[in-house]
Formats: C-alpha cells, structure tokens, sequence
C-alpha cells in the first residue's frame, strides 16, 4: 500500500491509497482524480496520463522506458520530471509519493 | 429502407464461407450494413485474412486489444506512404505533399513535434471564444419549424467556420477550406468530385498558393493567434520548407474536417436512437465530459486506419508477411463486447468513455483530439442551454467509403 498526493494545476491536492502492483496512473483514474485521462488505458500509446514528479521522488520512481520518452515527446509542457504515471507501478517504497498533473492532457 | 439488420442480411451473413467474407466494400458502410460482418468476425476469425477484394488481399483487425497491439507496434506496422500509407486504398506514388500522418519514425515524430504544441490545451483557450460566437451565431439562425438539412447548415457550416477561424482564414473565402480538403482526400474519376488526377492537383496546387501568401503575410505581421501565424513565429515552425509548411498545414484541414463534421451529426442521429440518453444529459448537462467521448466512439468517424507489415509477426495466432496490407477497423474495435458494454448503445454515463478507438493510439495517436472535443462540446453546451428540440425526421444517407465513417444528409425539424 502506498499514499499517493496528487496536486492539480490549481493546487487542489487529492490523496489516494494505492494497492501495491497498480499503476498510479489506475490509482488515480480508480479514485476520480481530475487531471488524469489515461485513455489508452496504460499501454503507454496515448500520454494523457502524464504528470510531474516531485523532486524527492524522481530515484524512488525512476527512469522512462523508450516508448514513454517517445510518447511525453508529444506531449505539452513536458519538464525533466515529466512521467507517464501508467508506467510508474505502485509499491510501498512509494508511500507518500507526490506528484502534480499539468494544465491540460494532449 | 433501414434494411440494416434485417434478419436475413444477417443470416446471410452468417452464412457465407469465412474466406469470402469482405468487409471492405463502400456500399456496406453506404447501407450501414457492415456491423453483422464485423460482429461475425470478432465471433470466428478475429484476424482475417481476404485474397480477394477491390483493394486487393488485405488482412483484418477486429478486436480491441489487437488493434492496440498493431498500433503501438510501428516498428513492424508502417504507415509509410510509398508503401500504401494509411487507408486500405492504396495512396498514389505522386502526392504531392508530405504528411506526417503517412510516415514512420523518426522523420514523423520530429514533423509532429513541431505540430503538436499547437493544438495543445493551452493554445485552445485562446480560440475558444471566437469558436463560440460562431456557433452561436449558426445555431440562433437556424429556422424553427421547418424541415432543412442538418449536414449542411450544422455540420458542414460549423466545421467550416471553425477551420477558418483556426486559421485566421479570410472568412467570404471559408467554403474553399472545406473544397479542398474533400479534393486532397478523393479519388479522381469520372462523375467524381473532380474529375482527373491533374484537376486535382491543380486545386491543391491553388490551395498551395492561397497559404503561401498567407504565410507571407503573418510572417511579416506581430505573431497572433491563429494556426498560420503560430507556424510562421513558432521557433520549431518557421524554418519549415514551403512543401513542409504546406504538407502539415493540409494535414490539419483534412484532419479536422470530415472527422469533426461527422461527429457533429452523429451525435444528433445517436440522441435520435437512444432519446432516453438525451433526456438523462438534458437533465444533467455535466454529463457532456463523458458524452463528448461517447458520441466520437459510437460514431467512430474513420472507421480504419491501414498499416503495412515491414517483416513477417503472428498476431492473434495468423502468420502476417512482410508486405501485407493489415487494416485496424476501429469501427469494429470500438463494438468489441468484451472491452465495451452494450458497445452498440450511446451510453451518456459510461464508466470509462475514454477508452476508445476513434484517435488511434500509438505514435500516430491524433493530434488534434482535444481540439475536436473541445469544438463538439462548445457546441452542445449551447444546444442545451437553449434546450432546442431538434427531431430527427429520417434516415440519413452515407457515405460511400470504407475509410470515412458518415454522412451526407440528415433531415431534421427544430420544433418551437
Ligand atoms: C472526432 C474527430 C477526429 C477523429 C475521430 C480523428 C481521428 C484520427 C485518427 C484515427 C488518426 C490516426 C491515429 C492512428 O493512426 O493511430 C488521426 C491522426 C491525426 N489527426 Fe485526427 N481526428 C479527429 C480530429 C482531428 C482534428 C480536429 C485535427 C486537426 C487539428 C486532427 C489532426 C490529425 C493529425 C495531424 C493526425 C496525424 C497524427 C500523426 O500521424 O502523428 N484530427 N486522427
Ligand atoms: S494511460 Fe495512456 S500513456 Fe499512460
């Protein structure tokens, strides 16, 4: 089980408890986060799931995989700690793991 | 003339030798009569291999979860246009502009990214008010009363408005849009819309020229926000060759407009079909966030997109070959009954309306998704709000393809 903080462009923060072996994308869309698409349904091939992670998190959640850092290539208003939460699984090293969603999914 | 389930269509159907069975035929999808052979299909041969067909042999994709499978695979699923591109038609050698939408990584994902940012959400509220008053202005001209057609006097009106408005587009000249964004995509011959292969590069050659000096122009002029302006500033854009500038710019036009278009009406034929749907949105206009979604994968406005095969791979337990023509029919992908309840229903409340077909996924995934919603949602939130009373009063007619998924006409009465 893992706490997951997720903060809205407007800084409405939302926090979920996330089942080990999930996706947190899932984590979010299972719990009515706004800001969080996930249209693709986590193959990685739509990027509405994208989100920015916090800086302290970044090592525990780590690196893109090749497809993801072609899929956030098209996304809007990708920073360096842009990640497609569909690919980044729950475990309990990520209790209290926060990340925010950008303005708008593309 | 709704002969479209009738049993024994169904039952023949149902009846043909698999290896006879050919979806691909334009009169099916003009009689909306295609649904029993996809539904066989999913049922008995879910990959379907057809030697035989006016576009030659050509494999079929039904399901979901396969079509996900070619679409995401880019590296074997080309959509390369010298070696067909992305319609079961196979494009001409001699097109003259370059799209993106018809090439492979990594040259398609660098022409992407230039286009992308444009049509992301941030620079879509800068055009939301404009596209607002516009459709305003169409739907409060409507006549009440009177029979008149929904296509052309909605759908077609409204798109076309919408197009120029993207790009700043001398508005008298409007209809010269919606022109050559049918003639970019058709096939020339007798009767046809144009009637020779050098007609119709004359016309895309004048649209060639229109654009140029409109580049001219917004090149010279403080950056706005319109599409051609973005393009002629943008620090990723304007070094483009003209045949790059053109190439993405048609693109978008014929992206945006029979999709959009078609959306539009299908939305209105659907609420005529599942009026108790309309009610429950009528009652609950917030419900348009998962409506919007749901009337693009009922409608399902391309109904395939056309890859091909550049080494040999199994899917669904067929063996493709290298260059074999392999057709995702999202048509097909969006009724599959074990990813979408009662798929052949408008659900205004789905629980995940999202997952669906209509955009492709992928690198290919369409980038013009959010500006598509965000038009048909601007639009029926301004239907609601005047709650008009629009009555469906026939069938419509279709359109004779297996690519584009819609209609010609659609007879309609705004009681009031
Ligand atoms: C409901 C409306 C629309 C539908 C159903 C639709 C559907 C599609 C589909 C199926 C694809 C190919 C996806 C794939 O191969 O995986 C696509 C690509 C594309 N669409 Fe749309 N589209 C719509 C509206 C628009 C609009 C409004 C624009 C204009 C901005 C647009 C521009 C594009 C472009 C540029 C591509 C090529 C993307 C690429 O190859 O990377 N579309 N669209
Ligand atoms: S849900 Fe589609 S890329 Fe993550």
């Amino acid at each position: 089980m893992a706490k997951i903080t997720f903060i809205e462009h407007n800084g409405t923060s939302h926090v979920v408890e996330a089942e080990n072996g999930m996706s947190v994308m899932r984590a979010a869309v299972d719990n009515n986060v706004p800001g969080i698409d996930g249209d693709c349904g986590g193959e990685c091939a739509c990027a509405t799931c994208h989100v920015y992670v916090e800086p302290e998190w970044q090592a525990a959640t780590g690196a893109r995989t090749e497809t993801e850092e072609t899929m956030l290539s098209f996304a809007a208003a990708t920073q360096d700690n842009s990640r497609l939460c569909c690919q980044i699984t729950v475990s309990d090293a990520l209790d209290g793991l926060v990340v925010r969603t950008p303005d708008g999914q593309h | 003339m709704n002969h479209v389930s009738t049993l024994s269509d169904r039952h023949a159907v149902w009846s043909l030798p698999l290896d006879q069975v050919n979806p691909a035929q334009p009169q099916l999808f003009k009689d909306d009569a295609q649904w029993s052979y996809f539904e066989r299909l999913r049922a008995e041969d879910p990959v379907h291999y057809t030697a035989d067909s006016e576009f030659g042999p050509y494999w079929s994709v039904t399901k979901y979860k396969d079509i996900m499978a070619v679409d995401t695979n880019h590296k074997v699923f080309s959509s390369l246009s010298t070696l067909g591109g992305i319609s079961i038609r196979d494009q001409r050698a001699d097109f003259p502009l370059p799209m993106f939408i018809a090439m492979d990584p990594p040259i398609h994902d660098a022409q992407r990214k230039v286009v992308s940012p444009i049509v992301a959400p941030g620079n879509l509220a800068i055009l939301e008010h404009t596209i607002r008053e516009r459709a305003i202005a169409i739907l409060d001209s409507l006549p009440r009363g009177e029979a008149f057609d929904w296509v052309d006097r909605v759908s077609i009106e409204l798109t076309t408005q919408m197009l120029a408005t993207l790009f700043d587009f001398p508005f008298q000249d409007r209809r010269k849009l919606t022109r050559w964004s049918d003639v970019a995509t058709t096939v020339a011959g007798p009767g046809g819309l144009v009637e020779t292969e050098e007609q119709r590069q004359a016309e895309l050659r004048e649209c060639a020229a229109y654009f140029m000096g409109l580049w001219n122009q917004r090149v010279n002029a403080p950056p706005q926000g319109d599409l051609v302006s973005m393009l002629a500033h943008g620090e990723s854009t304007r070094n483009m060759t003209p045949q790059e500038f053109l190439g993405n710019l048609i693109l978008l036009i014929v992206g945006g407009n029979d999709t959009t278009r078609n959306s539009l009406t299908g939305g209105l034929y659907a609420f005529s079909k599942f009026p108790e749907q309309y009610q429950k949105l009528r009652a609950n206009p917030a419900l348009l966030d998962s409506t919007i979604p749901e009337i693009i994968r009922w409608q399902t406005p391309l109904a395939h997109m056309r890859r091909t095969a550049l080494s040999d791979i199994e899917l669904g337990g067929k063996p493709i070959k290298a260059g074999d023509k392999v057709i995702m029919w999202y048509v097909s992908g969006n009724r599959d009954e074990e990813m979408i309840e009662n798929p052949n229903e408008l659900v205004v409340d789905r629980a995940r309306p999202r997952q669906h077909l209509s955009f492709g996924f992928g690198v290919h995934r369409c980038v013009g998704n959010r500006l598509a919603e965000m038009q048909l949602r601007i639009v029926w939130e301004e239907i609601l709000k005047r709650d008009l009373d629009i009555e469906v009063l026939g069938e419509p007619e279709r359109v004779l393809s297996t690519f584009i998924k819609g209609y010609i006409n659609l007879p309609v009465r705004i009681r009031g």
